[in-house]
């Protein structure tokens, strides 16, 4: 029931009684008639009544179905088929005419048509009244969809309906919306008159300005125009955007212990009791299908067709932007320094770089127990030492990537982001409207990805003023702020970790003395940056040790590529439940965690249930098993948390600060992580 | 901020079942059965489900199943797929679902999955992904996923995704955000949700949030209770729900209370009805108001029905099934 004023409580009117009990007589034999399968004439009168009182009574309609099968049954004359099928069209129309939101009778109208007797011009007329009495009725848009392709009516035709209708009205979401289904079918066909696609896009461009500049505040154009952004930035083929170990790079594999001193950089060398190191490469896009026969990996101690590949992704679907395998090395004392080739081939990008083992046998050089504590405090962390050498950050003079093909259209591309920024900001010079300023950020930062994927390209990114429009938002449109301060710190991290000298001041050196699993004792430290959510993740594949402490994450998506962690410190933030932490089953490397003072156990409704895997969406097979961990008790509390830790082998967790933490949970901790050492920095015995 | 008048509402609930003659409730007779779960979920969420009848309720669902396994909105009226859904629930809500012959009840529903997947509402044909979503989530309750084929029905589900993010009710049909529910809830059923981009959805969703702090259902369209539950389970299943202003929609949904007789309505001052009553607690149990019961956003019940179904009996392989009874 919708937009009926509320009336002052009184005791049922007798009219109403009356209506009602006229009405519950004629259901009374509507429903005689059904029972006792009567489809006489007078018969389908009362269930016409009925439907023309209450066209929400479905079974009338079933029963109509039945009468006209069952009356059809042996009539072979056309006109005849026709009137009785005429009736029910007549009873129909009837019925929207008092609900036109009615599913069933806009159904079976479909299935009379079906039937191939009816005019379909009619429909049409019949249409054109309804569209003009409420055009955005999705069921007779839908229906309109419905008898364009009885009559095969071309899909030009219907984008001209939809122009007609926009240009009415901008204001018409439903015919901006079929006007995006129709064009994307015709530019997919390539259909006469609608090549080439950037012809066809820029005059898209100039139909929506007009009704964008007309009324700023109306929805229905921006989202339009952010379909003609999306189409225009689309990215092509997947390219390969940054690997570990880096392009270029020199690693050094140590196994069973810590380096020595005379290893000159700590980003790239790795220790392994595995006999094995990652490759990690990661894409501009989620892809799927990566193995031997998409990849070619050249490397003295593997065959290729011997690696296997996996996505590194937490749900099921096969495709991630990050992959993984593992290269071995062989199991020699090797102190020749002497280093190894290592080239990999994916389409058209390519990356190389080399390998040179040392074994240590001795005790750790310098370094501390394994059982040692990690401490997240700031006199741990050191920035005295000069970093000789730079963190692999991607850009372009590392260039892993082959050219791509030339792309014709590119000079297009930018200058219509070009276009469309210049417009846009001189349309926010005169008026404040926040989804102006949306646009005008993500044309910006669609701008600046452009520019990164041409090579030598030195005009300057455009991260502060997005920034600032972000922040801008924020005041403006309060409601939505969380919205702004997601993608406002997308753009924080990028900026800080997408160039060198950035990324070198967050980069510290931990300690004097650390566990082995560290072999690699640099800290980035993007902890107090007021970060709602994370990525940029390309250029912190090499990472071993994270702070990102103090921040207001709410999710960690995307920290499955990050293979390396070992310790991480996720103290601090909004992290609501341990669902939320799904991406830490995929980091099996992982020893130290903190998670301490989160809100996990603090919420009724856990917002990534269904992000996470488990029996409520068939998410997990026959793997599933957590009963060996938790007793009956524990097993409703706990089972997220089961789930992710029966799989780490962590010695150091922090928990203390969530609603959660009892002496119970904790005791269940110690059940389920049978290596931890240090609990909320008490030994565990 | 006004308060949650739950003895009303709950007496609210209780008084339109009682309610037979005047001409609404004659109108409204052939969804009985969605008005059932509807009252019922609602008496759950406000702690009050022990003031109804549970055998009365129950042997009243089940004389609204037919031969064919599905139920019917009323006792005699047709079996369609929206009332099958909502006799599984009500029958869930009671921990009942051991009267069901759930062989019977999963054929009916796999045999209305049609050849692309998509599913039909009935025999007569009309295909919806409200459907498919139906299908889907009952099987799941029932744990019968197995009797359909899941991958047709998630590739039918996707390809109602439009360019907008959202889903409409069949293939380039516009985004609605009670479509949308049911399209990402058939995905999140089936761990699927990686069809769909998050960000794109979650925005779209999060601009259904107007100035009175209400929700519509589609852009440029009045605020009303019910997308509360529509819009906000969305966002929540795509964990997105942090992006509208949670503590302004509770005040609308609050300001359409009738304060002195209980229910809610579409629109502050409007006449309310079980349908919004529902809605608007249901919204606010997803907004985590205080005293009221957690609802699971996937399968429209209370977390504590969903959890005693999907981890209540691990111990058992949870495709186990109790043994098949009939009970009229
Ligand atoms: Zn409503």
């Amino acid at each position: 029931m919708h937009g009926r004023p509320r009336k002052p409580q009184k005791p049922v009117d007798d009219a109403s009684i009356a209506k009602a009990a006229k009405l519950r007589v004629l259901q009374a034999q509507f429903f005689q008639n059904h029972h006792d399968k009567i489809y006489a004439k007078e018969a389908l009168e009362i269930s016409a009544k009925l439907l023309e009182t209450n066209p929400e009574a479905y079974t009338a309609w079933n029963y109509r179905k039945l009468a006209v099968e069952h009356n059809l049954r042996s009539e072979t004359d056309p006109d005849a088929i026709k009137a009785v099928l005429d009736e029910e069209l007549r009873v129909v129309e009837s019925a929207l005419r008092r609900n036109f939101k009615c599913y069933g009778a806009w159904h079976h109208r479909k299935w009379v048509l079906n039937k191939g007797y009816s005019s379909v011009d009619h429909e049409f007329r019949l249409l054109d009244q309804f569209q003009k009495a409420d055009s955005r009725n999705f069921h007779a848009w839908s229906y309109r969809r419905f008898v364009a392709a009885l009559k095969n009516m071309s899909e030009e035709e219907e984008l001209k309906y939809t122009t007609d209708m926009i240009e009415t009205n901008f204001s018409n979401y439903s015919a901006w919306h079929n006007r995006s289904v129709l064009l994307s079918h015709l530019l997919k066909q390539k259909i006469e008159g609608f090549t080439p696609r950037e012809k066809v896009l820029t005059e898209e461009y100039e139909l929506v300005h007009q009704a964008l500049f007309t009324d700023p505040d109306d929805q229905s154009g921006w989202f339009y125009h952010f379909w003609l952004l999306d189409q225009t930035v689309t990215p092509g083929a997947p390219v390969l955007v940054s690997s570990w170990p880096a392009h270029g790079s020199d690693l050094f594999v140590s196994f069973k212990g810590n380096l020595d001193g005379g290893v000159s950089s700590s980003f790239t060398s790795f220790c392994s009791d595995k006999g094995a190191f990652p490759l990690i490469i990661y894409f501009n896009q989620s892809v799927g299908g990566i193995n031997s026969s998409t990849v070619t990996v050249k490397h003295l101690f593997d065959k290729n067709e011997d690696l296997i590949w996996v996505p590194l992704a937490t749900n099921n679907s096969g495709n991630a932007q990050a992959w993984v395998t593992f290269l071995r090395f062989p199991d020699v004392k090797d102190d020749s320094l002497k280093a190894y080739p290592v080239e990999v081939k994916v389409g058209h990008s390519q990356c190389a770089f080399t390998v040179s083992l040392r074994s240590i046998d001795s005790k750790h050089g310098e370094g501390g127990s394994d059982m040692e504590m990690i401490v997240w405090k700031d006199d741990s962390f050191h920035a005295s030492e000069p970093l000789l050498l730079s963190p692999p950050v991607v850009s372009l003079d590392q260039a892993t990537t082959n050219k791509e093909p030339e792309q014709i259209d590119s000079r297009w591309h930018e200058e219509t982001l070009a276009n469309e920024i210049a417009l846009f900001q001189e349309l926010l010079s005169e008026i404040n409207c926040k989804i102006g300023k949306l646009t005008l950020a993500r044309l910006l930062r669609a701008h600046d990805k452009m520019i990164y994927k041409m090579p030598f390209a030195d005009e300057k990114t455009h991260s502060k003023e997005v920034l600032d429009l972000f922040s801008d938002l924020m005041k403006l449109d309060p409601s939505h702020s969380r919205y702004y301060k997601d993608e406002h710190s997308l753009v924080l991290m990028e900026q800080v970790v997408s160039n060198r000298e950035s990324l070198l001041t967050y980069c510290w050196k931990y300690g004097e003395a650390h566990p082995s699993y560290l072999c690699n004792p640099i800290c980035l430290r993007l902890s107090k940056l007021s970060l709602s959510r994370i990525g940029s993740f390309e250029n912190l594949l090499w990472v071993q040790m994270l702070d990102l402490s103090h921040n207001e994450l709410w999710s960690i998506e995307g920290l499955e590529a990050m293979q390396l962690l070992s310790c991480l410190n996720l103290s601090n933030n909004k992290l609501r439940s341990f669902t939320a932490l799904e991406p830490l089953k995929l980091l099996k490397s992982l020893k130290v965690l903190n998670i301490s003072y989160n809100e996990i156990g603090a919420h009724s409704i856990d917002t990534s249930r269904y992000l996470f895997s488990s029996p409520l969406s068939h998410t997990v097979g026959d793997d599933w098993n957590i009963d060996a961990y938790v007793t009956d008790g524990v097993k409703m509390n706990y089972w997220e948390a089961a789930v992710i830790f029966k799989g780490l082998y962590l010695t150091q967790l922090d928990v203390v600060g969530n609603a959660i933490v009892d002496e119970k949970f904790n005791l269940f901790l110690t059940h389920i992580l049978p290596s931890l050492v240090w609990l909320d920095g008490d030994r565990v015995y | 901020m006004e308060k949650l008048e739950v003895e009303k509402h709950a007496q609210y609930i209780l008084s339109v079942e009682k309610r037979k003659d005047d001409f609404e409730s004659v109108v409204m007779e052939h969804l009985r059965m969605n008005g059932a779960y509807w009252g019922l979920t609602t008496l759950d969420l406000l702690g009050k489900l022990e003031i109804v009848d549970k055998d009365e309720v129950v042997s009243w669902v089940m004389s609204c199943q037919h031969e064919s396994g599905g139920f019917g909105g009323n006792v005699g009226h047709d079996p369609h797929i929206l009332y099958t859904l909502s006799a599984v629930q009500v029958l869930a809500l009671f921990d009942k679902l051991d009267v069901l012959d759930i062989d019977k009840l999963s054929n009916y529903i796999a045999s209305l999955q049609n050849e692309d997947g998509s599913f039909s509402g009935d025999m007569w044909g009309e295909v919806d992904t409200r459907f498919s979503y139906i299908a889907i989530c009952c099987l799941s309750l029932l744990h019968r996923l197995d009797k359909i084929n899941v991958e047709k029905a998630v590739n039918y589900v996707v390809s109602c995704k439009n360019l907008d993010g959202g889903f409409g009710s069949i293939p380039g049909g516009e985004s609605h955000a009670g479509q949308i529910f049911c399209c990402v809830g058939a995905l999140a059923i089936t761990g699927s949700l990686h069809h769909v981009d998050k960000d794109l959805l979650g925005w779209w969703l999060c601009e259904r949030q107007v100035k009175s702090g209400g929700l519509n259902g589609r852009p440029e369209k009045l605020p009303d209770v019910c997308y509360s539950w529509w819009v906000l389970s969305s966002l929540i299943m795509i964990d997105r729900v942090h992006w509208i202003d949670k503590e302004k929609l509770a005040r609308f949904i609050l300001d359409c209370q009738d304060k002195e007789n209980g229910g809610i309505s579409d629109r502050p001052d409007d006449a309310v009805d079980v349908f919004h009553t529902y809605f608007g607690v249901a919204g606010l149990s997803l907004l985590e108001y205080p005293g009221l019961k957690a609802i699971d956003p996937a399968y429209a019940l209370p977390v504590h029905v969903v959890n005693r179904i999907f981890f209540g009996q691990m111990k058992t392989c949870p495709t186990q099934q109790s043994s098949p009874r009939l009970q009229h």
